[in-house]
């Protein structure tokens, strides 16, 4: 338990969070042990990644998306229904 | 200081005068299920919304668990909110209960106080409230009327303050309170709404200022919640002396958390909650008649309780009798008997306690009963008994 | 709906919240996010998706939120509706969305969102479906297929795994005479995005049944969250359609891909391809034909004909000869 965590006169009221996407803060990245690799020649831009990823750590761009691996749990989903091949994915250790 | 209004008595029921209050109160939401004793005051509101006379909201839900959910939507939406119950009703809300104290949301809610099934009954006592006792809501006890009415709208004041941000129950006897008629002192509209504002929280669910209300706590921060919970009922006797002296200001009606009589030469004394405490000041006013060294404490603020006031007025005592209108079978003392024990701790002097169980399922507390009650006190002070529980009135 | 490029890029759910890799109520949450317009208040019940977003001091929301209980979502719902259109002149200016998964709607939240129903409030109830108590580890709900493997309807020689065929929820919702009620799938995103905006603008309560598959508890690969909710519409195992003022629609034309495409990968129905769980498996069989041929009677405008038999028949393992 940290020594630095607020004490119950700073917390607000009520255990209620305040700060909306807070979560950001929590940075699921290290959960995985495979992660996406992005053939961005392949990549058309279509969207399926960015919308079935459960997290989400997808961002996308102007021409293709691109990945956060703060977030990625390498669960695969991207990978598996990217209708060009154009997602990778990688052992990582 | 204003003078209070001229005084016009109008006859009323509990039941009426809560539902009266309510509206007056600037009261937005209103969800309730309907269950003896406390259907007067659900249907009369039902009338007042019908009428156009309140805008106040009324949902009519599937059972009492929603209907204190609801409110709780309601609350944490920004509304002042107020719901009903009794018995049964609060029994199947518990867990909503503590839901409502956890979320700080300040609820009025009148208990329309009823023995619990098995067996089932429909008449008074208080074994609902204090089945949800350790729930963390404000608690108070009305003893007629007229405080059922104004407590509606001093429960507001308090529950809403934001030293305090608890619910708040009023309690009032099943029957003795809710139907019986009564001469009230209303208040008029616009001293009400002075009083009562409309309510402007802090926090509440809106899509300009996104909140998160009814996060998860593990072991590293719910016991931080819980302590400011405590740290809310600490503040209540401030905020409680703030609401009734500008309550008293606009009425002339004062309240205290606890209400003595004639205790300072007292030998014997009996502690009650409720409409009882009425029929407790009138025997020992008769019997101090006769000559007997007899008093009385009303505690009308039930949590937080006036731990040091209790224990201050009742030290020198010989026999302190708690009129228990709740069983905790298998306890040596019943919950308010504890609590007035528990104020007796470690004092200068030690009274004898007599904890006994009386009046329940809405058997009759008559003047007579209680007289026989007081007569057991009177005995006990020639024989030491320390601490014991008895039953009064049940036939063996 | 046209294209997921229309849809706000704003993440509304997450990133940073720890439903598990390839969680597919989270993929519904998200979605659902995605394809509301107008400002939103989200209530959730107690399960996977509300405990898994919101550890103090972490919200994945950027939405108001609220959870209350396990079963009261809708009960509090109504609260916040009722007040949320009283302060604005009686018009509803906002969407109510809330979520509840299997448990927390089938079973113990059934009474609050029958209320709500019957009172008409206006909110989009979304059920993630993932059929069973995930979140408390995996335990059999009223959502939970026949013969398939929990925690609390365990395989053995005594048992099959859960008996009975789950409760249908559009049938339920529809017995409130509600105007719109569908089953969604987030692997039909299109469907799913143009169902959930349906379901908003209608004033009034509105239900979507999202299929919602789980690695963990239906032992798949984490990968396989998409291809499940494919598969389970394929081989008609939760077909997808629309009821809008009692008018059945059939939203996606299975190709007929066998049921067992769909019960092979996944380890919960793995025994129903032992020789002594044969009666089982046909009774899932049974179960997912005849609401297949009841919907499409439905969506002729007839009413189906159940033969009763067939969905209550309770089989118990057939003893195999080494027993």
């Amino acid at each position: 338990m940290s020594a630095t965590k607020p004490g119950w006169r700073q917390l607000t009221r009520g255990a209620v969070v305040t700060q909306p996407s807070s979560a950001r803060e929590f940075k699921t990245g290290s959960w995985r042990t495979q992660k996406p690799v992005l053939n961005e020649a392949k990549c058309t831009n279509c969207l399926f990644c960015w919308i079935w990823c459960p997290e989400p750590a997808i961002v996308r761009g102007p021409k293709k998306v691109s990945f956060d691996y703060d977030y990625c749990k390498g669960c695969g989903i991207c990978a598996v229904e990217c209708p060009v091949h154009a997602i990778a994915m990688e052992e990582e250790h | 200081m204003m003078k209070p209004q001229k005084v016009e008595l109008v006859p009323m029921s509990g039941s009426e005068a809560v539902a009266k209050a309510v509206i007056q109160s600037n009261v937005d939401f209103t969800s309730a299920y309907p269950i003896t004793p406390q259907t007067i005051i659900v249907e009369r509101l039902s009338d007042l919304v019908a009428t156009g006379e309140t805008k106040t909201s009324f949902v009519n839900v599937e059972s009492e668990h929603s209907a204190l959910s609801a409110c709780v939507g309601a609350s944490l939406a920004g509304g002042r909110v107020f719901t009903a119950t009794s018995s049964q009703g609060l029994a199947l809300m518990h867990e909503v209960l503590y839901l409502t104290s956890g979320l700080r949301c300040p609820i009025v809610m009148a208990v329309a106080n009823r023995a619990l099934s098995a067996p089932i009954s429909i008449h008074g006592d208080h074994s609902d409230m204090m089945g949800s006792r350790d729930s963390g809501w404000v608690q108070l006890y009305v003893e007629n009327a007229q405080e059922a009415y104004d407590w509606i709208m001093l429960a507001y004041r308090i529950a809403e303050d934001e030293r305090v941000a608890l619910p708040f129950t009023v309690n009032m006897d099943g029957y003795v309170i809710t139907h019986s008629v009564e001469a009230m002192s209303l208040i008029d509209d616009e001293t009400a709404h002075k009083y009562l504002p409309p309510r402007q929280p802090l926090l509440k669910l809106d899509p300009q200022k996104p909140v998160t209300f009814g996060t998860l706590t593990l072991p590293d921060y719910y016991f931080e919640f819980k302590r400011q919970q405590e740290e809310g009922m600490r503040n209540v006797p401030a905020a409680f002396a703030d609401a009734t002296k500008e309550f008293a200001d606009l009425t002339g009606r004062r309240y205290e958390r606890l209400v003595p009589f004639e205790l300072e030469d007292a030998k014997v004394a009996v502690v009650s909650l409720g409409s009882a405490s009425g029929t407790v000041r009138w025997v020992a006013r008769n019997l101090r008649k006769k000559g007997l060294p007899v008093g009385a404490l009303k505690i009308a603020l039930y949590r937080p309780f006036p731990h040091e006031e209790v224990g201050k007025m009742l030290e020198n005592i010989d026999v302190v009798i708690v009129l228990e209108r709740a069983l905790s079978p298998g306890s040596h003392c019943g919950p308010l008997g504890s609590d007035v024990v528990c104020s007796l701790y470690n004092r200068s002097a030690q009274p004898q306690v007599l904890d006994i169980v009386a009046g329940l399922g809405g058997r009759d507390l008559s003047p007579d009963s209680i007289e026989k009650i007081f007569r057991t006190g009177l005995e006990a002070t020639s024989r030491p008994t320390g601490l014991e529980m008895e039953f009064a009135g049940v036939r063996d | 709906m046209a294209t997921l490029k229309e849809l706000q890029v704003q993440e509304l759910l997450g990133p940073g919240h720890r439903l598990c890799a390839g969680c597919g109520g989270a993929i519904t949450a998200r979605m659902t996010l995605k394809a509301i317009k107008r400002p939103m208040v989200v209530v959730n019940a107690t399960g996977c998706l509300e405990v898994a977003t919101t550890i103090y001091p972490y919200t994945a929301w950027g939405v108001p939120w609220v959870h209350g209980l396990f079963e009261n979502n809708s009960a509090i719902a109504s609260g916040i509706e009722t007040i949320l259109k009283a302060k604005n002149g009686g018009k509803l200016d906002t969407d109510i969305i809330v979520f509840g998964g299997d448990g927390g709607t089938f079973d113990i939240g059934l009474q609050a969102l029958s209320g709500a129903f019957e009172r008409r409030h206006d909110f989009v109830y979304v059920c993630y479906d993932n059929e069973a108590y995930m979140n408390t580890g995996i335990q059999r709900s009223g959502a939970t297929p026949e013969g398939a493997w929990t925690t609390t309807t365990p395989v053995g020689a005594a048992s099959p795994g859960k008996v009975g065929p789950k409760k249908d929820l559009i049938a339920i919702s529809l017995a409130h005479h509600i105007d719109y009620a569908a089953t969604a799938s987030t692997a039909y995103w299109n469907d799913f995005i143009t169902k959930v905006q349906k379901a908003a603008a209608v004033e009034g309560p509105a239900l979507i049944h999202a299929i919602s598959p789980c690695p963990l508890g239906w032992r798949f690969k984490t990968e396989q969250t998409i291809q499940m909710g494919k598969l389970a519409v394929q081989t008609r195992y939760f077909p997808l359609y629309e009821v809008e003022k009692g008018k059945y629609k059939l939203s996606v034309n299975p190709h007929q891909e066998p049921l067992e495409k769909f019960l092979k990968m996944q380890g919960r129905f793995n025994h129903l391809f032992k020789p002594e769980y044969a009666g089982e498996l046909e009774a899932l069989r049974n179960q997912v034909d005849q609401k297949w041929n009841a919907l499409q009677e439905l969506c002729q405008g007839r009413h189906p004909t159940w033969n009763g038999s067939n969905i209550t028949t309770r089989p118990t393992p057939t003893p195999t000869a080494a027993n």
